[in-house]
């Protein structure tokens, strides 16, 4: 847990990158980066352009992905490459006093080389005050991929310098609203973390909400009214599969998969209610895990992947609580306003995150589980949706900025990172994809 | 005791009064057969008999203020029925005082036309999160379904569906836009 005083929103100053949606041919919509904030105590990092030998594919360069990577996560500050003297490719050409002087912690070096329809990188990191080699590596992908490899090599450094994974080579799952035409067109879209490679995966002109990952990345469910009414849906991405899993009467609705991809909780009201249920998706055998006349909804597993955290109204107003095992009696988390609702658990069973309503606002904030404590962690008004990356560093949610809605990205514990508003409409409901290997 | 008796007296009252108007109602029919014209007569005669001159004239009218009374309580609950939108307050689905008189009528109207279906959609404004809003629309459209079966709508004219926070009435994030959007709309089908 090195380098956090730049978390502090109040002493640094903050990088956030705002990412746009551009219309490209037609249906299609990609997101721009643009930063608006600069982070102070972030850690200086210089990514040095790779040396290339052969054909290299049009299209941004891998190290200026690398770059633009991990000044996204507002945990790194990078040079730009007119401010280096010099260009190394290799740890002999590395002087690390120049690297000092322009105070630099780490240098990324590398080279790329075509061979047939392939790259491959080869690619070192250096801490500089220790004068060391962390990483050394090569990596290959096909030349139409250089956006992968890049990611790939994001990932590796990001983990030799803070011991913990990256997330670059994660996906985004999101549904935009489009109103243009006047007929409301609701689009389910997966994207690359940094909005990038956005592609349709479902349009509709009734609302899609919910999308959640399975555990593999291979299959998204979410909740369509495609019918008229809330349905549950899974959709294979790789083959657009679609099988209706949950046509209940009334709600069938936010859908979370169990870490073994078998079973779905989910929010019906076929008894009249709003309940919990688990469904074994092999047999579609439902297991009632709340009954209250209370609204249970927005069930999610915990980090250990035994207890269900989920929102209740069943103190008078939405708050969270959490369920020891599936069944079990509910223990109330929230105690800090009248509305908290929509948890979702971080990977290490230290903190749950849901959205909050202080005065008239409605933000994201986290409570530790083991003291109870409560921190609001947005500055942000109309806060929805709270995602966390696989990671846990970062958590990605919707909010309104100008009067259409948007996702931001901001770090765990609260610093503002980046946002990604769409320029034909509103994008919602993100969902942050796993780590698949 | 006392008033018992006076009821009972009152009741005897009335009922000698019907007894009377079906035995007057009797007689004309009776004389009816004797021709038109005559039947007429008779029945202008049989109403002196039992209501007198200016009776007849107050029995008259007061079956056309009967009538009156019914078009406009009938102009009443059609006004009434014309409202098919209604309004909560934020993380509530309580019926509000001025909704009932109108889902009363909607509930009559439903009572008197069993073929007639109906769809009560809920919907929530888009404060709080999408799913426990979409539950919340639910609750709303519940609290109707269940207030017009109360007054007389079967259960299976009504069908509820929840939209959450999916479809705003009104764009816009206003604490205006917020009220109109928190609602429930009985959708005729």
């Amino acid at each position: 847990m090195r380098h956090r005083s730049w978390h502090n929103p109040s002493r640094a100053f903050l990088i956030a990158l705002v990412l746009f949606f551009t219309a490209v041919s037609g249906a299609r919509a990609e997101l721009l980066i643009r930063i608006t904030e600069g982070a102070g105590s972030a850690i200086p990092v210089a990514v040095v352009p790779f040396a290339e030998s052969g054909q290299m594919p049009a299209g941004e360069k891998v190290s200026s992905i690398v770059q633009s990577n991990l000044t996204m996560t507002g945990e790194f500050r990078t040079l730009a490459p007119d401010k280096m003297l010099s260009l190394p490719s290799k740890r002999e050409e590395v002087y690390f006093r120049d690297w000092r002087l322009l105070g630099q912690r780490y240098v990324l070096v590398g080279a790329l080389t075509r061979s047939g329809d392939r790259v491959q990188a080869r690619y070192e990191l250096f801490d500089v005050n220790r004068e060391e080699r962390i990483l050394g590596e090569t990596a290959a992908a096909p030349a139409s991929n250089m956006r992968s490899l890049a990611h790939h090599i994001s990932d590796k450094v990001y983990e030799a310098i803070t011991g913990v994974p990256g997330a670059f080579s994660t996906k985004l799952a999101y549904v935009t609203l489009d109103t243009a035409n006047g007929k409301p067109r609701y689009r389910l879209q997966v994207s690359d973390v940094d909005g990038k490679r956005a592609r349709i995966r479902l349009e509709s002109q009734e609302p899609i909400l919910s999308p959640a990952w399975s555990p593999d990345g291979k299959k998204l469910a979410y909740v369509s009214f495609e019918t008229g009414k809330p349905v549950i849906f899974v959709h294979e991405l790789s083959s657009g599969e679609r099988t209706k899993v949950a046509d209940f009467p009334g709600l069938n609705s936010a859908p979370a998969w169990s870490d073994d991809g078998r079973s779905l909780l989910m929010t019906l009201s076929k008894d009249g209610n709003a309940e919990i249920y688990r469904m074994n998706l092999a047999s579609r055998e439902l297991t009632k895990l709340t009954n209250h006349w209370a609204i249970d909804t927005e069930p999610t597993w915990d980090a250990s992947g035994r207890g269900i955290f989920f929102t209740s109204d069943r103190s008078g107003g939405p708050q969270i609580y959490h369920m020891e095992t599936p069944g079990a009696e509910p223990r109330r988390i929230t105690f800090g306003s009248r509305y908290n609702a929509r948890p979702r658990p971080d990977n290490d069973g230290k903190f749950v995150y849901y959205v909050h309503q202080r005065d008239r606002a409605f933000h994201i904030a986290r409570t530790e589980l083991k003291t109870g404590e409560e921190t609001i962690l947005t500055r942000t008004e109309s806060d929805e949706s709270p995602s966390v990356a696989p990671n846990g560093r970062m958590l990605i949610y919707a909010t309104r900025q100008e009067g259409t809605n948007v996702l931001t990205v901001i770090s765990a514990d609260g610093g503002a990172a980046y946002s990604l508003p769409a320029s034909e409409g509103d994008v919602r409901e993100p969902a942050w994809g796993p780590l698949v290997r | 005791m006392n008033f018992s008796a006076q009821s009972k007296a009152f009741a005897l009252l009335l009922s000698v009064g019907l007894v009377a108007g079906c035995s007057s109602t009797g007689g004309t029919s009776e004389e009816g057969e004797y021709g038109s014209d005559v039947s007429a007569v008779d029945q202008d005669g049989g109403s002196t008999v039992y209501g007198g001159d200016d009776q007849d004239g107050v029995s008259s009218s007061a079956m056309t203020e009967e009538e009156r009374m019914e078009a406009r309580e009938q102009a009443e609950q059609q006004a009434l029925r014309e409202i098919t939108v209604f309004y909560f307050d934020f993380d509530t689905a309580e019926i509000k005082q001025e909704a009932r008189d109108v889902l009363v009528a909607h509930a009559r109207f439903l009572a008197n036309n069993p073929g007639q279906n109906v769809r009560i959609e809920g919907h929530a404004d888009e404060r709080g999160t999408k799913e426990y809003n979409l539950a919340l629309g639910e609750r709303r459209a519940n609290a109707v379904q269940r207030f017009l079966i109360v007054n007389g709508a079967s259960r299976g004219q009504l069908e509820t569906v929840s939209y959450g926070e999916e479809k705003p009435a009104v764009m816009g994030s206003s604490e205006s836009a917020w009220a109109q959007n928190r609602r429930v709309e009985l959708v005729f089908e």
